[in-house]
């Protein structure tokens, strides 16, 4: 066994001190020492986007980035999307367009749509399908999962 | 993962001397997307990663200096393809930037890290081909220029020295007008390497540069300055002749996953013929 090292990191708004095997992943933190699983394992390679977190801002895949490498940054989970039990209008939208089916993409989906919304609140089709070109879903949603971004992108204008 | 130790030097200086004191048993670590897939399955199993991601020698961003742009190391393709100056001088190194991996892949993925692991399908190989890129590497013995023509030699490996470390690229302002662009096929967008990548850039004078990759064991440039395919009105048998020259540098592997040697060859002629039009396009308008 590799010593541990300890990390300071904010998750969902907390600041979280952990100590972290360097060989960890940021997905295997969260999950495993951080009780997080709303963030999800799948290909372990970078290309379903099931483990989608976002990191200072931007969306990475959480497998391909060791938790250490984590060390002082904000990171943002499904789990800090609803406030007061109430869920943001992504995940509603999500539900209002039958977005969901089995749910397990869903987690990487909103938090790439999410970090897509933050950037360019308004985006054409072109740009939520390029958006989460990086999220695989293999009950096949993507109709509804373009819907329900683009209609919250329409409810931010309102 | 196996259990390996994790160092993270804050300057440079110390990043050499810990390449130094470890040798192949280190390995650099920049946003980790081809790395921590070979740590993970095995195929890399140095005893020390070293993040280069906090050298702020590395972290330069993209800045202009003495008629070059220079790209630091860590700089991500997120930020390349949002470049102002990228997109409009360098515009086939944006476009290359745009289209690795997914949103996630870009937001970790950096321009050394790309080149140093030499896939022959790295996106951003050809287009620094084309543009006549710098690589700078820092080693024990100082700084040191290569030519990016020098860099590739097969795939994971290049001519970087061991103990080297790469700070930055370099891209030279183009002395006149060019129009440029970057193509590729893949199987999957968002999942997958591309099975060719071509990038070209024709300039007044007629010379067209050509860089093409994923058929052979590295990124290939070729040089045309017969001014047929730099010449707008020339017919598309005179310059798909040009073309079977410049394509002569091809060796598809007969054993790639991704595409047989025929697909290759084939959408090599059309994707050459493609980019040529798209930058006699961009050249006319300016
Ligand atoms: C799902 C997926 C899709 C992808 N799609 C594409 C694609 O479309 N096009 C494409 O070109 N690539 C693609 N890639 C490959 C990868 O994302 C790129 O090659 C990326 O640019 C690598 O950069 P990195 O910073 O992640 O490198 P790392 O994985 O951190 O490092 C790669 C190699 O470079 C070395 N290295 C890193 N920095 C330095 C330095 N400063 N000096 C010396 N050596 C250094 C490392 O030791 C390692 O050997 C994809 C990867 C995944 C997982
Ligand atoms: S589990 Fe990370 S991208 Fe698939
Ligand atoms: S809802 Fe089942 S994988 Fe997307």
């Amino acid at each position: 066994m590799t010593r541990t090292v300890p990390i300071s990191l904010n998750v969902n708004g907390r600041p979280r001190t952990v100590d972290v095997a360097p060989n960890h992943t940021l997905l295997e933190v969260l999950r495993e020492d951080l009780d997080l699983t709303g963030t999800k394992e799948c290909c372990l390679v970078g290309e379903c986007g099931a483990c989608t977190v976002i990191v200072d801002g931007r969306s990475v895949d959480s497998c391909l980035m060791l938790a250490i490498e984590a060390d002082g940054a904000d990171v943002l989970t499904v789990e800090g999307l609803a406030a007061d039990g109430r869920l943001s209008p992504l995940q509603a939208a999500f539900l209002d367009k039958g977005g969901v089916q089995c749910g397990f993409c869903i987690p990487g989906q909103i938090m790439s749509a999410h970090a897509l919304l933050a950037e360019n609140p308004h985006p054409s089709r072109a740009e939520v399908e390029e958006g989460i070109a990086g999220n695989l879903c293999r009950c096949g949603c993507y109709e509804q999962i373009f819907e329900a971004i683009l209609a919250t992108a329409e409810g931010v204008e309102r | 993962m196996y259990a390996f130790a994790y160092e993270r030097p804050a300057t440079l200086a110390e990043a050499l001397a810990l390449l130094e004191a470890h040798g192949p048993d280190a390995r650099l670590l920049a946003g980790g997307t081809d790395l921590i897939i070979r740590l993970r399955d095995g195929s890399a199993r140095p005893a020390v990663v070293i993040d280069v991601k906090r050298i702020p020698e590395l972290c330069g961003g993209i800045r202009e200096e003495d008629g070059r742009l220079v790209i630091g190391a860590s700089t991500v393709m997120t930020d390349i393809a949002a470049d102002a100056r990228v997109r409009r001088r360098f515009t086939a190194l944006a476009e290359a930037a745009s289209v690795v991996g997914s949103v996630q892949i870009r937001n970790r993925a950096t321009l050394a890290g790309n080149i140093c692991n030499a896939s022959p399908a790295a996106d951003t190989a050809t287009p620094l081909l084309v543009y006549d890129a710098t690589v700078v590497a820092a080693g024990p013995g100082g700084l040191r220029r290569i030519p990016i023509d020098d860099f590739f030699v097969r795939s994971g490996v290049t001519t970087l020295a061991p103990g080297e470390i790469v700070t930055a690229v370099e891209l030279p302002f183009p002395d006149g007008p060019i129009g440029a662009a970057h193509t590729r096929r893949t199987r999957r967008r968002g999942h997958d390497l591309a099975s060719v990548t071509l990038s070209c850039a024709v300039d007044a004078t007629g010379r067209t540069r050509i860089a093409y990759g994923s058929v052979g064991p590295r990124p290939v440039l070729v040089v045309d300055e017969s001014g047929i395919l730099a010449d707008p009105v020339a017919p598309a048998e005179a310059k798909a002749a040009v073309l079977e020259t410049v394509f002569a540098g091809a060796s598809p592997s007969p054993r790639s996953m991704r595409a047989s040697p025929e697909y290759r060859l084939a959408m090599l002629r059309v994707l050459g013929a493609r980019a040529i039009a798209t930058a006699l396009d961009r050249m006319a308008r300016g």
